[in-house]
Order: C-alpha cells, then sequence, then structure tokens
C-alpha cells in the first residue's frame, strides 16, 4: 500500500479555558490517500470543524493538539514551524470554509483577492497571476471571469460567492482541500451545482478531499470513504456504499434512520430520533462515547476503552456488539397516524399579494420601486391538514408566513381564517379569537426566546393573554402539562433559553404556539437550524400534536424530503408566485412543473446506489423588484418553449385532485418525463 | 417503547453553571480595584459623623497661619481655616448622592425615549433622534455653564443639567441596542400574544440591554462626577458654604504655588472616585466580552 498523502495518528485536541480543559477530540486515527475524497459526517459539536482547524493548525488560542500527529506528505504539521506551515498552506493543503462571505475580503476586488495566491505563493508576474485567476475561474464556470475580477464581493450571489472561494482554493494547486460544509447556506439548486463543481474539479486536478458535513445525502453524492464522528471519536469508516448498506454502530445506524428520504412518507414510516442528547465535552462517558444512548448498552462491556474494529476490508467499526443486530434494529414502532383532514376549509388565499414600497425615489415624485413579495397566491387547506410550501430563498415564503400570522398585512388578496378575512389585519387589528387562531413557530431557534426571560415564562404569559388559564395556579399547571407534551423536563420552565439546547428551545416555541389552542400553525423553518437526529424528533413531535388538537399546520420549508415526509399538499413557489401546487404524492411524480423537477432533481439523495437526473439550472434568480413579464421561472428555465414563456402568464393546467401546474408546456409533454431517481445500471 | 415515548429522555444535560456577569466580578482584578475605590469612598462617606473630625464649616481661626497637614488636622486647612479632610468626606457624601442620582434620573429619561425610537421608529424616531442630535450638537461645558448659570446652582438644577445633557446620548443607546433586537423572532412571537407596545418595550427589550447599559452607568456616573467638580470649579457648584470638592479645587488655586496641598486634595479626592467607576466600567466590559 502506497503512504497516504494524509495520515492523522493519534490526534487530541484540548481546548483550555477559564472553567477547565476539555477534550474536543480524545484520539483520533485516520488517513487519506492522494486523490481520494474523504468525508466526514457527524452533528452539531462532534469535532469534526475542530479535526479540520486541527490540520490547518488554526486551533486558536485555546486550542492545543496535545498528542498525537497529522503526516502530510511525510512532514508532522503539528513540528512544522510557522514557516513550513506557510508554505504547505500555499502548495499542499487549501480550505474551503463554510460561510463564502466571511472568507471573502470586502473591500477587495475579486481579482486582487485571487491574484495574491500566485503573486504571494509562486512569485508569479502580475500577468501571469491574472491569466492564471481568469483560467481558474473559468475552470468553475464563472462567466465573464474578467467581469467578475473587477467586482466587489457584495456584488456576487452566495453562489458564485463559494465558487470563487473554490477557486481560490485551487489556485494554490492544493494536494489536499478540506471543506467545511461548503453547501450549507445555499440554496438546493445551487447546492447541486457546486457539488457537481467540486467532483469535477477532482477529476481534472487530481486533488484528495476531506469534505465535512452533517447532511448524509452530500456525502452519498462527493465522498468515496466515510467516517463517523460522534463527540471527537471517529465511530465508524466504511466506503461510502458500504457505509449506507450497512451501517455497523449503533450511531450510524440511528443517524441514517433520522434522515428523511423521498421514497418515504409519513403514512409509510416514523422518523426514529435518538433519544437524549450528546454528552458534554467535559463530562465524556466512560467507554464507548455513544453509551448513554444506545439501545445496546451492557454495563461492563460497553463501559471500557473500545478499539476501532475492522469488520470486513476497509470497514472500521468502535462497537463491541455490532453483530447483535437484535439489538440496534428499530425497535417495531408505532406509526404516529396522521390525522384525516376534516371536510372544512380553514385556510384560504384567494388572490393574496405583498408589494413592498421601496420608495427610492427622491423626494417621492414618480413612481417608486416595488419589490413584489407574494403575488395572487391561491390555496385552501382543510382542517387537520400539513400544507407545505417549498421554495428557494426569496421566493416569498416567509412572507406569506408573516402575512399569514399578521406580522405583516396583505397589499392585496383575501386571506381567510375560519372564513373571516384576515388578509388586511395585523396582530393588533385582529380580535383576540384570531390572533390566538393563527399561531408561529419560528426559523432561528436562538432568537425564537428571550433570551432574559426563563423558558417557562412566555408559555405562561400566552396562557394569560388568551385567557386559556385564570388564577396563577392553573397558568402552572397548564405551563407544566404544555412543557409534557413537548417533552420537556418540567425543570426546564425554570431555565433561562442560553442553557438549552437548539431542539430544546424549538420544542418550547412548540409549546408556546400551542399554549393558545390555534387553528391554524405556522411553521416557518422549523427545523432547518437543526440535526437530523432532532429534526427527525421535532418533526415526529408537530405530527403527534397535530394528531391530538387536529391543527391545520402550514409548514414552510426548503427541504423537499421533509416536505414529503410530513406534507398532505404542496405548494411550489418561485419568485412570489405558485408554480405547482397538489398533493404530496402527485407532486412527486410526472406531471412535474419544470421547476419542481428541477428542484427534485437537486437534492442530494442519501443513497450512492441512486442516480439522480442532471437538471442544473442556469442563471441566477432575478430580482424581486424586477420580475419577469410572463412566466416567472422562464428565465432560467430548462424547457422553455419560446417567446411565449417571457411574454404571457402560463394557465393553470390542472392535472385533476387539485393538482395545478402554471406552465405553458401541456400535460401530456409534462408527462413524458424520465424518472428523476434511478437506481444504477449495475445494481 | 414507542416512538412517541423515545424523546421524553431529551431532559437533563448536565451544564457547566455559567456565573452571571455579577458573580464573575472577582475574576478581574480591574473591576475589583475599581469597586475597592468606590466601596472606600461610600464608607468614609458613611461614617464621616461619627468620626472624630471638627464640624466641616468650623473655622479653626487659629491654624489660618498654618494650614499644612498637623496632628490637629490631618490634610491640613484651606483659607478660611476648615478641616480639609472633614471637608473631604462630607463632600464625599453630596458627591455620591448627585452624581447617582443625577445619572438614574438621566437614565429614567433617556431609556424610554431610546426604546420609543428603536421600537416604533419612522415618525416617532426621528424626532426623538434629530432633537437629541440637536442637543448632542452643543458642546457639553458650555450647555452646563448656560443652563446652571440661567437657573441656578442647586442639587435639583444639577439633576436637570446632568438629565439633558445625558439623556439624548442614552437614548441614543438604547435605540442602537433596540434596534439589534427590534426583529427578531421573540418580539414577532409576543406581538402575536398582543402585548402593547410599552410591554415589549419595557419586559421584553429593556432587560436584553442592560449589559452595556450597566457600563454606561458607571461611566456617566463617573462623568457626572467630574461635571459637578467643574462646575464647583467655575463657580456654579453646589452654593457654599456647604463642602464641595469642585469648589475645594478653586478656593485652593488662589494660594496653589504655597499651598497646594487646598487644591490637591480634593483634585485626588475627584480623580480617585472618578477612576473607581471608570475601572469598574472597564472590568465590566472586559468580562462580558470574555465569553
Amino acid at each position: 500500500m502506497t503512504t497516504p498523502l494524509l495520515s492523522i495518528e493519534g490526534l487530541r485536541v484540548e481546548y483550555r479555558s477559564s472553567t477547565g480543559a476539555v477534550t474536543a477530540i480524545p484520539d483520533l486515527t485516520l488517513s487519506v490517500a492522494a486523490g481520494e475524497s474523504y468525508g466526514i459526517v457527524g452533528e452539531s459539536g462532534c469535532g469534526k470543524s475542530t479535526l479540520l482547524m486541527a490540520i490547518m493548525g488554526h486551533l486558536g488560542i485555546n486550542g492545543f493538539a496535545t498528542a498525537g500527529r497529522i503526516l502530510f506528505d511525510g512532514r508532522d504539521l503539528l513540528q512544522a514551524s510557522a514557516q513550513e506551515l506557510m508554505r504547505m498552506r500555499g502548495h499542499g493543503i487549501s480550505m474551503v470554509y463554510q460561510d463564502p462571505s466571511a472568507a471573502l475580503n470586502p473591500t477587495m476586488k475579486i481579482g486582487r483577492q485571487l491574484m495574491e495566491v500566485p503573486l504571494q505563493h509562486d512569485g508569479a508576474s502580475p500577468k501571469e497571476a491574472r491569466a492564471r485567476t481568469e483560467r481558474i475561474l473559468t475552470d468553475v464556470h464563472l462567466p465573464d471571469p474578467a467581469s467578475v475580477m473587477a467586482r466587489y464581493p457584495h456584488q456576487l450571489s452566495g453562489g458564485q460567492k463559494q465558487r470563487v472561494v473554490i477557486a481560490m482554493a485551487l489556485l494554490a494547486n492544493p494536494k489536499l482541500l478540506l471543506l467545511d460544509e461548503p453547501t450549507t447556506g445555499l440554496d438546493v439548486t445551487v447546492e447541486a451545482a457546486v457539488l457537481d463543481l467540486v467532483g469535477e474539479l477532482r477529476d481534472k486536478y487530481g486533488t484528495a478531499l476531506v469534505y465535512i458535513t452533517h447532511n448524509v445525502g452530500v456525502v452519498a453524492k462527493v465522498c468515496d470513504r466515510v467516517g463517523v464522528m460522534y463527540l471527537g471519536d471517529l465511530v465508524e469508516e466504511a466506503s461510502v456504499k458500504e457505509i449506507f448498506a450497512n451501517p455497523r454502530h449503533p450511531y450510524t445506524r440511528r443517524l441514517m434512520a433520522c434522515v428523511p428520504r423521498l421514497d418515504h412518507d409519513k403514512h409509510t414510516i416514523s422518523f426514529l430520533p435518538i433519544p437524549g442528547q450528546p454528552a458534554p465535552l467535559h463530562a465524556r462517558p466512560q467507554g464507548c462515547c455513544f453509551g448513554p444512548r444506545c439501545t445496546g448498552f451492557a454495563p461492563g462491556l460497553c463501559d471500557r476503552a473500545i478499539p476501532l474494529e475492522a469488520v470486513a476490508k476497509g470497514h472500521l467499526v468502535r462497537c463491541v456488539r455490532h453483530e447483535r443486530d437484535d439489538l440496534f434494529a428499530p425497535a417495531p414502532q408505532e406509526l404516529v397516524v396522521p390525522v384525516e383532514a376534516r371536510d372544512e376549509t380553514v385556510l384560504a388565499a384567494e388572490h393574496l399579494g405583498k408589494v413592498y414600497d421601496l420608495g427610492g425615489t427622491l423626494f417621492g415624485m414618480g413612481s417608486g420601486r416595488q419589490l413584489i413579495a407574494n403575488e395572487d397566491l391561491n390555496f385552501e387547506a382543510k382542517g387537520g391538514e400539513v400544507i407545505a410550501i417549498v421554495g428557494e430563498s426569496g421566493s416569498g415564503k416567509s412572507t406569506f408566513a408573516r402575512v399569514l400570522a399578521g406580522l405583516q398585512p396583505a397589499t392585496s388578496g383575501r386571506l381567510l381564517v375560519l372564513g373571516q378575512d384576515l388578509a388586511q389585519l395585523g396582530a393588533k387589528q385582529r380580535t383576540p379569537q384570531q390572533v390566538g387562531a393563527v399561531q408561529m413557530v419560528f426559523q432561528n431557534p436562538d432568537a425564537t426566546l428571550n433570551p432574559s426571560h426563563s423558558a417557562g415564562f412566555p408559555v405562561a404569559r400566552v396562557l394569560r393573554k388568551f385567557g386559556k388559564a385564570k388564577s396563577g395556579r392553573e397558568t402552572r399547571e397548564r405551563v407544566s402539562k404544555l412543557f409534557e407534551m413537548v417533552r420537556l423536563a418540567p425543570h426546564l420552565q425554570r431555565q433561562r433559553p442560553g442553557r438549552l439546547s437548539g431542539g430544546q428551545k424549538q420544542r418550547v416555541a412548540i409549546a408556546r404556539a400551542f399554549a393558545a389552542e390555534p387553528d391554524v400553525l405556522v411553521a416557518d423553518e422549523p427545523v432547518s437550524a437543526l440535526d437530523v437526529s432532532v429534526q427527525a424528533a421535532i418533526v415526529n413531535l408537530l405530527l403527534q400534536i397535530q394528531k391530538t388538537q387536529g391543527t391545520t399546520i402550514v409548514f414552510i420549508s426548503h427541504d423537499l424530503a421533509l416536505v414529503r415526509h410530513l406534507a398532505d399538499h404542496v405548494v411550489v413557489m418561485y419568485l412570489g408566485k405558485v408554480m405547482e401546487i397538489g398533493p404530496v404524492r402527485a407532486l412527486f411524480e410526472p406531471p412535474f412543473h419544470p421547476y419542481t423537477e428541477a428542484l427534485l432533481s437537486a437534492v442530494p439523495v442519501p443513497d450512492p446506489t441512486v442516480e439522480s437526473k442532471h437538471i442544473r439550472l442556469s442563471g441566477e434568480t432575478p430580482s424581486p423588484i424586477n420580475v419577469p413579464k410572463g412566466c416567472r421561472f422562464a428565465t432560467r428555465c430548462p424547457r422553455k418553449v419560446g417567446a411565449i414563456c417571457d411574454d404571457v402568464v402560463p394557465p393553470a393546467r390542472d392535472n385533476g385532485d387539485g393538482h395545478l401546474i402554471h406552465c405553458h408546456i401541456p400535460l401530456e409533454r409534462l408527462r413524458q418525463v424520465e424518472p428523476i431517481f434511478q437506481p444504477e445500471a449495475a445494481g | 417503547m414507542t416512538a412517541a415515548e423515545a424523546p421524553a429522555a431529551v431532559a437533563v444535560v448536565k451544564e457547566r453553571k455559567r456565573p452571571s456577569l455579577v458573580a464573575r466580578l472577582p475574576t478581574s482584578p480591574i473591576a475589583m480595584t475599581g469597586i475597592g475605590l468606590i466601596v472606600t469612598w461610600i464608607i468614609l462617606a458613611l461614617i464621616a459623623p461619627f468620626l472624630p473630625l471638627p464640624p466641616p464649616n468650623q473655622q479653626d481661626y487659629a491654624s489660618i497661619a498654618h494650614p499644612l497637614p498637623s496632628a490637629a488636622h490631618l490634610l491640613g486647612v484651606d483659607l478660611k481655616g476648615r478641616d480639609i479632610l472633614a471637608r473631604l468626606l462630607w463632600g464625599a457624601r453630596t458627591v455620591l448622592t448627585v452624581a447617582p442620582i443625577a445619572a438614574i434620573s438621566a437614565y429614567a429619561v433617556g431609556i424610554p425615549l431610546g426604546l420609543a425610537a428603536g421600537y416604533f421608529g419612522g415618525k416617532i424616531d426621528m424626532l426623538i433622534s434629530r432633537l437629541g442630535d440637536i442637543i448632542l450638537s452643543f458642546p457639553i461645558i458650555v450647555l452646563y455653564v448656560i443652563l446652571i448659570a440661567t437657573i441656578g446652582p442647586s442639587f435639583l438644577n444639577i439633576v436637570v443639567a446632568v438629565v439633558l445633557a445625558s439623556g439624548p446620548g442614552i437614548a441614543r443607546i438604547v435605540r442602537g441596542l433596540t434596534l439589534e433586537q427590534r426583529h427578531l423572532d421573540y418580539i414577532a412571537a409576543a406581538e402575536l400574544r398582543r402585548e402593547n407596545a410599552l410591554y415589549i418595550m419595557f419586559v421584553e427589550l429593556l432587560p436584553n440591554c442592560r449589559g452595556p447599559l450597566i457600563t454606561d452607568f458607571c461611566l456617566r456616573v463617573g462623568y457626572t462626577i467630574i461635571t459637578i467638580g467643574l462646575l464647583g470649579f467655575l463657580g456654579l457648584g453646589l452654593p457654599p458654604p456647604d463642602p464641595d470638592w469642585g469648589t475645594m479645587v478653586k478656593e485652593g488655586t488662589a494660594m496653589i504655588s504655597v499651598r497646594p496641598h487646598m487644591s490637591l486634595f480634593p483634585a485626588i479626592a475627584i480623580v480617585t472616585l472618578v477612576l473607581g467607576f471608570n475601572l469598574l466600567a472597564d472590568g465590566l466590559r472586559e468580562l462580558s466580552l470574555k465569553d
């Protein structure tokens, strides 16, 4: 066997702070061969970013690699001098960070920032540097490199910035490219394009990759070998096919079971969340780090140091009982039988529109510019239904959520909740019953609770404001009941949000929303900031509460797999308008709206044996200030018919059962498409 | 075990307790030095009446000829033969009453204005912010002198002057802190349970402003002490004969080349007390940044 390009041996990383030292990585060994793509998967706090920082020598002032070696090309990076490291970063290792806007200097033009690399590390002449930079920008498929180089970072979109950052990393001709969640903040269609690019560049330059992500689907798409990390330990390592087909470690098994898939929904399967939470780093469990959450934990066996054991060629597992499938097989679980939708219309939007006046003209003369956030929204939801609104950033889905909840009034159309038109009414103008009828769960768990108040406080406040509890005692009892409903321990009522995890905060937010006994719950990306195992638990929770309360849920999301799991009806939005609407099953089968088709093909499928159809959108989403006149999607549509798409608003084509597709292409032709997902020919 | 019961374990995570800012004060040597200086002055001011000192306004004509520190007068006497130590300690009582009261009053005016400007925005913000800008555009010393010279020096008028001069600055800070939170989801959540504006401003927004405001308060008390000293020095301090540090410095300047202690001791008093508040503010800021 040839010597690996990167070889980490017995690495131990500690962080020291005023409250003592914690071990982020106790003892980690792995290696990456030249040209290989190695994925590291794990949930937040598992030490994956720490590992990259250790390789880069960027642990910060309080981080220390206290043991082990990091051999790159045979040299130990931990022993290298600052000068050697500098050279290494110039030619050996490059890194692409998660947030592209933080990786680029906002005051420097793209060209100057990129040219710095060859000028600094290779002593290239300015002319050479410019030529190389232009070449690499062409390689990352940025149209018109010369004009990109003359621009500042804020003049580029998120996807373009990430391409620039990748170009910058590649300019150094690295043998190893480290990628830290490079697509996490990007829309799914942009993510798909960036992943394509990474794969393509890897083929072209033969660069080895270490790819860190929490998204199992992304790993399936770009990696050869995968390491699963938990609490700083590598718990399992195998080839990508092996790990998906035959996960051995209980954590890997449970993690895989939490990932939403496009071929399942709530009627066929329930997520099986992992009980408990990862132990805090300063109280690392004895022996198996997953022990306290494991169904197969055996005292005397699992609480001793456990070595990585080879179970097959190239498949390592850190578990002594991995052969006992019976211990880890998902317990025959009760399906959360979804509620049957009642036959009453609880929510209906009729030609609903929301336009922001940007003013913009000096002294208010002439007509100001307008930002069209929502236009002509039409749909209805029955009692007890989950209606999902899907779209990428800028599609106007969050604006609709805010209009529905009354945080902003609509500018046109009608919004009927239980028969009453609330479109023009903000929360202040609505009656208490109307406000209580529509409650909301927000996206960001860190902003949803006031850091100054205890977790129980807002819940109690809702009960009092809506007259759900009269006396102090009754309030306390009801708060306790609600905490029980969202499965939070009673003592957490008195905790400040700073002490709660992201999932716990979202549970409190759900308790707060349900305290008002709403008829409609608006959930604006409630799980997008959470780890998949936490996401699974929250989604289950929402479905369970819905089952007992019969609430109608408007679920806003960009995650199609998740929507597939829990929605009954789906609305696909693009640039403020509905592209397609229909029952969830109809939506995930042909005929598709071309945009839905593109979205679906971009979803990274958590299965390496499935090949997705390759549809990539070109260009950028147009500005909502200057929307296309005809079909909103016409500028990027891969199936554009002709001038009619640009000029004429497409008709709604009725596929029956409430399935409407807004497209100029007739249904018969929309129906004639190949399936988006296919098992690999060999399989 | 059903899927429904599984997440019940999402409960106890033993986290290391993160002590509050105040509880962590002892870990900051800077803050502790500041507190030491302030507490020393507070104790001295409190026990002044019980110390074996001559009354602050009593003139000891015999010692006018020998004003330097002696066994009878530890810090010497001033031009009128009054005991400097006694006057310093009694002066501390005045300063330590006026400065915090003036600063608190300024906060009582500045906080609601800042909250209203930040929360409502629009025309209300415009009105409050522009009025504040106008006041802040005056050189602050000139503002004080004009005000006190017009309405006359007294305890109440000094408070009024400080409120006018400091209020807009406080409002501006609070407005900024409010704007940071205005669009956070917990404010939207409060609106979705029909909380009124006053509640949102004072119960939801204000508590999250407290960190920067505590630091600012310490600094502002220090500045107010300087202001009171300055007004005294300009002859606009509290009416004589009651002791006032600024006035003492000024009276001493007549003899500063031969009897510097008459100005020096009150000047040191002002410096140490202001330094105490500034160090405390520095320490608090450092602690709040340390996370």
